[in-house]
């Protein structure tokens, strides 16, 4: 970041009064170029022209495009159908030439991310940094001692090009498109994102991030992340998202895949705010390879609909995943989470620990799935569900369910569903808390978990945004 | 002054049920007000209707603080304008630490927007040292609220609560009970010094025994909703020597 870039102060941010105020409503942006209709070969043909891509990826495009024709609509899930992807673009490029610096970007693209800071926390915290605006990286950098030592961040178009062998070896295979007609969607579309490679023994010290937003109504975005931790490293990643309030909805459906060689571990954070216009569905999952290590963290905070089941493959003996996602449905909104766990190999552990809050009307669901193939000796599975209900107009549900083939392996549930007594309040509003401040202070507590190892900067920036979020008691959000 | 002017309150069940009928007293700043009465008399209650418990219907009467009517104020800007309630039986906040709480209550008294702002570092020092001098060590500001506390660390941390946020009156409901004669002792020279700091203190206690610690200048008994007994401390000392016999109330321990 240079001198010249006039970032907005996060002490400004914390002073902001309102969801409204800190998410802003849509602004014009100019766009170079949009792609909208039926999602048809002659679409996927275009943004795999319009991307100079080699033929083997688009082929792979077209794959995942018969795939998703073929495939159902997946049964499961309730609100999707609210999605007209005919209405939707399937790929929007802002008039914006990719840079390295801040101070290069048109200034109304730039403002998506000064607004909540993102320039000073890249500056003062993280290795690198990735920004996505509609379909298109738009800002990524990387700092140099990680150069030095052999880490590649770049946009994932650019890994196509630079480094194919280890595209095909991972990209769509770790989640095969085949898995379900969103995947296919996602990779028949895919556009944007990050690829990360973390050689041998390297230990990324400060976090590498990825920042995305959604600029305007009926956009599609079909981000895509990869990140490949070879033997013994380390490196956490931070996803954050954001969107303004939208005069419609838009869509994000993104894609995470994590590779883990042996002894590698990887931090995977996500810290999601989107507007209450954006549906939201992501595919991600992660492979950990003998002694390695997955962390799944997911805050899932604002959007419409979200639905979020971060997943490891635990492949090699002795790996191991942990796996927290929680989810605040603090609206008339649904947030569908979970967590699935494949133990493959022997004496391997997992952890899932989902919290879940619902008020003000909204549901919260968990679907989770804990599997030990047989073989699979003396591994250990932990699941923990907690549901806090806030008033009595909130759902939650808890959908868990075990595959065990394995009859060495310990696998252990514990649920529990909590809700907000009158007595509570009373005891938080003696002290001078009204009733969205003492959600607002609970919310944060239940947080805890996964701000633990932020960035104070980020932390204290989550918990204005929770105050504000339940300040409006019975607001529209 | 707080006055408590002929209050009659419900409480909500299936229907409205009575509870107290008439009440009138007041606490001065500075001021002791203990009442004394037997179990299920109203003194709880009575700290309940005058903090605002939404569950506790005001009938009939007033509650003004320094001239001001409360009575239809919610809790929350009851305790904003100085008034405390100290819980006989706190409740668990799971996943709020007392420190958050306490931290979040302080900015909210200055109309701090962000209610998790340490502004300055001196509120911290100062709620430790605070803290012990309720005899509560410092781990317990990262706890949760009430969560595993003893009986006794809830009543410090009440006591701690009030020390911290410097009400202009507080309500408190058997501070004493859990406590071993050292713990009674501290939380009493605690009390009496926020007296003496000018704090109106309205005491409900069952037993006079923390009131051979705290100087109560006024005294008022209450049994079955209504006050019956006003006086000094010479009526807790008939108390303590004859239980609520005088007042038709035979209790058997």
């Amino acid at each position: 970041m240079t001198e010249a870039v006039k970032t907005t102060d996060i002490e400004e941010i914390l002073k902001y009064t309102s969801v409204d105020e800190l998410y802003g409503w849509e602004w014009e942006y100019a766009k170079e170029i949009e792609i909208r209709g039926r999602i048809t070969r002659d679409i996927i043909e275009e943004i795999s022209r319009v991307k100079k891509e080699p033929d083997w990826m688009l082929r792979l495009r077209l794959r995942a495009l018969d795939l998703f024709y073929r495939l159902p609509m997946p049964r499961w899930l309730t609100g999707i159908e609210e999605i007209d992807l005919e209405e939707l673009a399937a790929y929007v490029k802002p008039k914006a030439e990719r840079t390295e610096e801040w101070t290069d970007l048109p200034e109304e693209i730039r403002k998506a991310y000064e607004k909540l800071g993102i320039p000073e926390i890249e500056a003062r915290f993280l290795s690198g940094l990735t920004a996505v605006y509609g379909s298109e990286t738009v800002y990524s950098k990387m700092k140099e001692k990680l150069e030095e030592q052999g880490v590649i961040i770049m946009p994932i178009e650019d890994a196509v090009q630079k480094y194919p062998d280890l595209i095909k070896r991972y990209f769509a295979r770790i989640f095969p498109p085949s898995d379900h007609k969103f995947a296919a969607l996602h990779v028949a579309l895919w556009s944007g994102g990050a690829f990360v490679y973390v050689p041998k023994g390297v230990k990324v010290e400060q976090p590498i991030e990825a920042f995305f937003f959604i600029g305007g109504s009926l956009e599609g975005q079909f981000e895509h992340t990869l990140v490949v931790a070879d033997e013994g490293s380390y490196v956490h990643f931070i996803e954050g998202c954001s969107a303004p309030l939208l005069k419609r909805y838009s869509f994000h459906d993104g894609m995470v895949e994590l590779y883990a060689a042996r002894n590698a571990h990887i931090k995977f954070t996500t810290l999601q705010n989107w507007s209450r216009d954006i549906i939201n569905f992501n595919n991600k999952r992660g492979i950990a390879k003998e002694g390695a290590v997955i962390e799944w963290t997911e805050g899932s905070i604002g959007s419409k609909i979200t639905y979020t089941y971060p997943s490891t493959i635990l492949a090699g003996r002795g790996a191991k995943t942990s796996n927290i996602v929680i989810g605040i449905a603090n609206g008339p909104y649904l947030k569908d989470t979970g967590s699935k766990v494949i133990h493959a190999a022997p004496e391997t552990a997992s952890r899932i620990v989902s919290k879940s809050i619902s008020n003000n009307g909204g549901i919260s669901v968990y679907r989770g799935l804990v599997r030990i193939n047989k073989g699979a000796y003396n591994s250990i599975a932990n699941v923990e569900c907690d549901s806090l209900i806030l008033d009595e107009s909130s759902l939650a549900y808890t959908y868990p369910h075990n595959q065990v083939e394995e009859p060495t392996a310990t696998v252990s549930h514990e649920a529990k569903t909590g809700r907000l007594s009158e007595e509570q309040l009373f005891y938080m509003a003696s002290r001078g808390l009204d009733e969205g401040e003492a959600k607002s202070l609970i919310v944060i507590g239940m947080l805890k978990e996964i701000l633990s190892d932020l960035p104070l900067e980020f932390v204290s920036i989550l918990n204005r945004v929770i105050q504000l979020e339940f300040s409006e008691v019975g607001g529209v959000g | 002054m707080l006055e408590v002017k002929d209050l009659s309150v419900g409480i909500k069940a299936d229907r409205i049920k009575n509870i107290l009928y008439n009440v009138s007293l007041t606490v001065e700043p500075g001021e002791v007000h203990a009442i004394m009465g037997p179990n299920g008399s109203g003194k709880t209650s009575l700290l309940y209707s005058i903090m605002g418990h939404p569950r506790y219907v005001i009938l009939k009467g007033q509650v003004l603080l320094d001239g001001e009517d409360i009575t239809g104020l919610p809790p929350e800007e009851r305790s904003l304008k100085g008034l405390m309630l100290s819980f006989q039986h706190p409740v668990e906040v799971e996943g709020v630490r007392l420190s958050t709480l306490l931290i979040a209550a302080w900015n909210k008294r200055r109309g701090e927007a962000d209610l998790l702002k340490i502004g300055d570092a001196r509120m911290l020092r100062d709620m430790r040292q605070l803290a012990s001098r309720v005899g509560l060590k410092p781990e317990f500001l990262r706890r949760d609220v009430n969560v595993g506390f003893s009986g006794g660390e809830r009543k410090r941390s009440e006591l701690f609560q009030a020390l911290f946020l410097r009400p202009k009156y507080m309500l408190l409901d058997e501070p004493d009970t859990g406590l071993d004669i050292d713990g009674v002792k501290l939380i009493a020279e605690n009390i009496s010094r926020i007296a003496e700091d000018g704090v109106g203190i309205l005491l409900v206690t069952h037993y006079a025994r923390i009131l051979n610690y705290v100087r109560p200048d006024k005294v008022s008994v209450i049994v079955n909703g209504r006050i019956v007994d006003t006086g000094g401390p010479e009526l807790a000392e008939r108390i303590d020597r004859e239980g609520y016999k005088s007042y038709g109330v035979i209790e058997v321990d």
